[in-house]
């Protein structure tokens, strides 16, 4: 079913505020992976505001939901949206980066609370994920288990090693996105090493598989929602993605993997911002 | 029977190898602790780990050959509130899935147990790529990561019972499982971090960890009856955190140290003993005995540490070339602090 018009007037808006508050970070950090931390950008609003059952106050409680970035460098990306969410104050994030902070470019579980694992290393997170959902299965836990991947990490072998043992555990209660926005450091994904077909490997090892524009909250949230029906095992979910949406000079750019951005540059990023909404 | 004893009795427990007690005990722990859950990559059978399969079938993973996911799956249970013990060998836990026991389980601090079995030249003919005479050193490097190198059996299901209320990701080691036993009973103090004196002794000290210990007490035996040197056998089942006062202890009592196990040279339990000795300010006469920097050798697990000198008859011979070996007598410490 679409979302009806005040939900997704409240998605976008969100997602409007947290475009500018990700440009705001990395321009703090000195330096962070803009692209993919705005290419992500609408699966965290739709997941943090929409779907996930989780307490800011209390970001431990046992019958949360669980997130796994499995693509930890989007680490700039994500802060803006635990802090918007109310775990930490968002005056911190002018640390982000800086020495001694709680703020890598890599989010660390045990420094910033909201975060369910710490990730970094690629092919790593849905691992972990499947262990989360394992651990629900076995113990009758309700909680769902979401696990970002972005795509250039398909080309690691643990990925598809935690692809195949999540199909065989039957894990009903656990939904993968990859964020397809199409590059990796060194270029297009499928210049360095094709991923494709996708979505045909990921049936092909047992999982249930949507392919949707990864910036439209209707498709988002009609996959979210189709994946929260499905039981018989887990579900995956290709965002098709731009790097650096929301950014007319980093949107498909490779060099926007990581970059900083100086005072007029972080002014150019707002505005870019302020006219792809409208505003 | 006492307190933390592994509660069976030795008629049992004597036939059995270390890796089939680690089975046994890991039984009556998840019959303790329903949070307990086992983990392995295809190696149900030669872990031992199997035993925890018939009993808690809902407990027990077998993820298949693919050991990096094996232990980001055991995060993810850890961090799902479970206590994960998770075995393979030796070489696959500390190599092939190095990265994840690192950054999956000790960056984030995590309750994860490892008990890698087939450790340093132990599975003997199957030769070097099976072979793990690296996991201390890498091990040991890891933040947060308790290493333990049982000497036996009995002390194997005494480190198994202790790691469970030990906070943080524990790595146990042991051999395949046809080593001898040197405990002869399980009434004895066992405490992670801290070493235990075997035998005591005035002239040296042999520090050893894993199957060596026997050597070196067998050894201590008849370098007593032939040599009449007074020999101090140490058991140092934790390597980290180590302990330093019983190194220092007898650097200072003894003044000579060999020390002996079944891993490289480089890195392993006698660097950390080495680290010790050396930041402790005083100086003794002092060797390392292991596998060199080298790849090891094929052929039986006994002729392979006869082959590298950690078997009783390495033993003889390492202390009479060390007592041979000419060192400041001064008993005065204060120059040397």
């Amino acid at each position: 079913m679409p979302l009806s018009d005040s939900e997704l007037k409240k998605l976008e808006e969100k997602a409007y505020q947290l475009r500018k508050d990700v440009i705001q970070t990395v321009a703090w950090s000195g330096g962070g992976h803009a692209g993919g931390a705005l290419s992500q950008l609408d699966l965290l609003v739709a997941l943090y505001y929409k779907y996930m059952n989780v307490d800011p106050k209390n970001p431990e409680k046992e019958d949360r939901d669980r997130l796994v970035l499995s693509k930890g460098h989007g680490g700039v990306g994500y802060a803006p949206v635990l802090a918007d969410k109310g775990y930490f104050e968002f005056d911190l994030l002018k640390t982000f980066n800086h020495t001694g902070s709680r703020f890598g470019m890599h989010l660390d579980k045990l420094k910033v609370p909201g975060v369910d694992a710490s990730t970094g290393s690629l092919g790593h997170g849905l691992s972990i994920a499947v262990g989360l959902a394992l651990g629900a299965k076995i113990g009758g836990k309700k909680w769902i288990t979401y696990c970002i991947m972005g795509d250039g990490e398909q080309h690691e072998g643990s990925i598809w090693e935690a692809a195949m043992a999540a199909a065989h555990f039957k894990l009903g209660n656990l939904i993968g996105f990859v964020d397809r926005n199409r590059f990796c450091i060194d270029g297009k994904c499928e210049d360095i090493m094709n991923v494709e077909p996708l979505d045909k490997k990921w049936e092909a090892f047992g999982w249930k598989v949507v392919t949707i524009n990864g910036h439209d909250y209707n498709e988002i949230c009609g996959a979210i929602d189709e994946g929260l029906a499905y039981k018989d095992g887990p579900f995956l979910i290709i965002a098709n993605t731009v790097k650096g949406k929301g950014v007319e000079f980093m949107e498909g750019v490779a060099a926007w993997h990581y970059g900083g951005l100086d005072g007029e540059k972080t002014k150019e990023a707002l505005a870019s911002i302020d006219k792809m909404y409208g505003k | 029977m006492v307190e933390g004893s592994v509660t069976w009795s030795l008629s049992d427990a004597d036939h059995m190898t270390a890796a089939e007690i680690y089975g046994e005990m890991l039984v009556r722990l998840g019959e303790e602790r329903e949070e307990v859950v086992a983990l392995t990559a295809d190696l149900a059978r030669s872990t031992k780990i199997g035993k925890f399969e018939e009993k808690f079938p809902e407990r027990f993973f077998n993820v298949g050959i693919a050991e990096q996911n094996l232990f980001g799956i055991g995060a993810g249970l850890a961090l799902a509130g479970y206590i994960p013990f998770i075995s393979t060998f030796a070489v696959f836990a500390s190599l092939r899935a190095g990265e994840q026991v690192r950054t999956d389980i000790c960056y984030q601090n995590l309750n994860c147990k490892i008990i890698a079995t087939h450790s340093g030249v132990s599975f003997g003919q199957a030769g070097s790529t099976h072979h793990c005479t690296e996991d201390i050193s890498v091990m040991r490097s890891f933040a947060n990561m308790t290493v333990i190198v049982p000497a036996d059996g009995i002390e194997t299901a005494k480190a198994v019972r202790a790691c469970i209320d030990w906070p943080g990701p524990v790595y146990i080691r042991i051999g395949r499982g046809f080593e001898p036993w040197v405990h002869k009973d399980d009434k004895y103090d066992y405490k992670i971090g801290k070493g235990i004196e075997m035998v005591s002794g005035t002239d040296i000290t042999v520090i050893a960890c894993g199957p060596s210990v026997y050597a070196a007490v067998d050894a201590a035996k008849t370098l007593k009856d032939d040599d009449g040197l007074s020999v101090r056998v140490i058991d140092l089942h934790t390597i980290k955190p180590i302990d330093k006062e019983i190194i220092v202890k007898a650097v200072t009592e003894t003044r000579r140290i060999v020390t002996f196990e079944d891993h490289n040279i480089i890195g392993g339990m006698g660097t950390a003993v080495a680290d010790v000795i050396a930041e402790s300010g005083k100086g003794c006469a002092f060797k390392k005995v292991g596998i060199p920097d080298e790849f090891s050798i094929v052929g039986y697990p006994e002729d392979l540490y006869n082959h590298f000198k950690i078997d009783s008859e390495g033993v003889i011979e390492t202390v009479r070339e060390v007592m041979g070996k000419e060192y400041e007598e001064d008993e005065d410490w204060e120059d040397e602090m």
